[in-house]
């Protein structure tokens, strides 16, 4: 077998090779480092979601944290206040988080690219602001909410790093599949034609608007379900978790993944999990982040991997299947 | 009955008027040039039947219902395709996905069939792309899908236009200059297209300042200047009509 035979086999088993890795990965992690994995398993799954809106159909948002600080409440406030199991909140945090973006994304969604990144960064300073000031009595101000139960899985409670690792990034693979299908569908397709070119998009027969807003919609359900694993993790939010500083993380990173969803994997892991190993340079993460940015916007401004092309033999006939080849390689 | 009516359209930028008073009728079936000097509002015309602007006035008709006010993408939905005077294609696309996009209003899987990836959404995307491929056989560039779009030659660019503009179903398929920035060689296989367009039964309406290619593949034409039909009626009428000629060449 020749090395270019291996690299290739390689490249086509790689969901396979990433899900041991990921889940071999805590053999070799003490707990806090496993610890620092299980919050890269949550921002990614978080950068995953907004990669649907920034990455596939290019909408700049940046309030992504809005979104999953409205599943991280709604997670805590039913959870302490009305008993729910927290898993059973997984969906019920994703469609409140859905239903949020459908109501805030309504009016913006006609705004193009700058314009509509500042109304979202004042979309995440108007909610973390609600919350602060104790909105409807419900959130606890600027302390939070306390107590909120750990995760039951079939009658294993889950509360360590260990667990919680796997439970985070068993969502993640899960977000990964969705996501992956989603890309190859008509409506991945179409975000990406929105993307190129919304007046060709719209004048070829995809409806722009309804289909922005699904991509807000589909992320910020994604981001709810962050949010509320978030709320089982910490068992304590406040409206601190939920800064502008956290969107600009997770903008931060799938600009740099270059939209497929293995560069999205990876560029959590370098932007959430790397500035760990440097605690002792914590005074110039700012610098170096921006450097980093700006060497990456030199060197390689397509991001680390962007998506590979879809492939459409096995959907060819027969005879054309030969003139495709190009296509798999 | 004709497929589309205008009537007494007029559309008004600032000061301008863009479109005035124009009404014209398409039949089904046939091949109709829309044709003027430049600035004389062709195009404007175009935006107007395809939702891109609304008209300030007057109502236009597509099979007896009014499209006045529909967005673009419902238009296309209702059966009125298009491609641009300055191509827009999704650049960095593959040929292929560029005519799937065309294809898109005619596929009904829903945002969780997509992401569950059901069978049914297999079905459907395997038999969009078997359409699209058949598009694609139709213009000549089927040995070509893989390749971006931005890389094709203009001319297959246009080409492409209009593969992704007839995987829609229309009934109808505006033309916006599709022989511009093509060579004669070209032009020749794009009057031989358009009159395979009709032959399926799809009408054809089309600006052009190719008068070679006008008046050999359109039954009708309709002549516009400053806004308004100066003249209308088959190639040779509109060829010696005096005031079509004065437009064109000016007065002595």
């Amino acid at each position: 077998m020749s090395r270019q035979n291996i690299f290739s086999l390689i490249y086509a088993q790689r969901g396979i090779l990433l899900t041991f890795v990921i889940a071999a990965l805590p053999l070799f992690l003490d707990r806090y480092w496993t610890d620092v994995f299980v919050s890269v398993g949550m921002y990614a799954m978080l950068a995953l979601s907004l990669n649907v809106i920034l990455g596939q159909a290019g909408i700049f948002h940046m309030g992504h944290a809005a979104f999953y600080a409205v599943g991280a409440y709604v997670t805590a406030i039913l959870n302490t206040q009305m008993g729910i199991p927290v898993l059973w909140l997984i969906p019920v945090a994703g469609a409140a988080a859905a239903l949020f973006a459908l109501v805030v994304a309504r009016p913006i969604i006609h705004l193009r690219g700058d314009y509509l990144l500042i109304v979202t960064i004042g979309i995440v300073e108007i909610v973390r602001i609600a919350l602060i000031n104790d909105i409807f009595g419900l959130t606890g101000g600027a302390n939070g909410i306390f107590g909120i139960s750990r995760p039951v899985l079939f009658g294993y409670r889950i509360k360590t790093a260990l667990q919680f690792y796997y439970l985070v990034w068993g969502m993640v693979g899960l977000t990964v599949l969705c996501f992956w299908w989603l890309s190859h569908s008509r409506f991945g397709r179409a975000l990406n034609c929105i993307k190129e070119d919304d007046v060709a998009a719209e004048g070829c027969g995809i409806n722009v608007a309804s289909l922005k807003l699904a991509a807000f919609v589909i992320g910020a359900f994604w981001a709810g379900m962050a949010g509320n694993l978030f709320a089982a993790k910490m068992t304590i939010i406040s409206p601190g978790s939920f800064t502008f500083w956290e969107s600009v993380i997770v903008f931060a990173v799938v600009i740099l993944s270059g939209g497929s969803h293995t560069g999205v994997l990876l560029g959590t892991v370098l932007i959430v999990a790397l500035p760990e190993l440097f605690r002792d340079f914590a005074d110039a993460r700012m610098l170096v982040f921006g450097l980093a940015m700006m060497i990456m916007m030199v060197v390689r401004p397509q991001g680390l991997i962007p998506p590979m092309p879809r492939r459409y033999a096995h959907y060819l006939p027969k005879r054309r299947q030969a003139s495709a080849k190009g296509d798999a390689a | 009955m004709s497929l589309l009516t205008l009537s007494e359209v007029t559309k008004i930028f600032g000061g301008l008027v863009a479109v005035n008073d124009v009404s014209f009728e398409v039949e089904e079936g046939s091949i109709v040039g829309l044709i003027g000097p430049n600035g004389a509002g062709k195009t404007t015309v175009f935006n107007l039947i395809t939702g891109n602007y609304h008209p300030d006035a007057g109502d236009i008709l597509f099979d007896g219902k009014s499209i006045r006010g529909k967005k673009p993408h419902a238009i296309v939905e209702a059966g009125i395709a298009r491609t641009f005077q300055s191509i827009r294609l999704f650049p960095t696309l593959p040929v292929l996905e560029n005519v799937l996009a065309g294809r898109h209003c005619r596929m009904y899987s829903g945002l969780l069939a997509c992401m569950f990836h059901t069978p049914d959404q297999r079905r459907e995307e395997k038999a969009a792309v078997e359409r699209a491929m058949q598009e694609l056989e139709f213009v000549g560039l089927a040995d070509k899908i893989n390749e971006e779009a931005h890389s094709l030659s203009y001319g297959n660019q246009r080409l492409l236009e209009m593969a992704r503009a007839l995987a829609s179903d229309p009934r109808l398929i505006i033309l916006d200059e599709p022989a511009g920035s093509m060579n004669d060689p070209e032009t020749e296989v794009l009057i031989k297209l358009i009159q395979a367009i009709q032959k399926r039964g799809v009408t054809v309406l089309l600006i052009e300042h190719d008068m070679n290619l006008v008046m050999r593949v359109c039954e009708k034409i309709l002549v516009l200047e400053y806004g308004a039909l100066i003249a209308e009626g088959p190639p040779e009428a509109v060829r010696r009509d005096p005031r079509v000629i004065e437009a064109y060449l000016g007065q002595d």
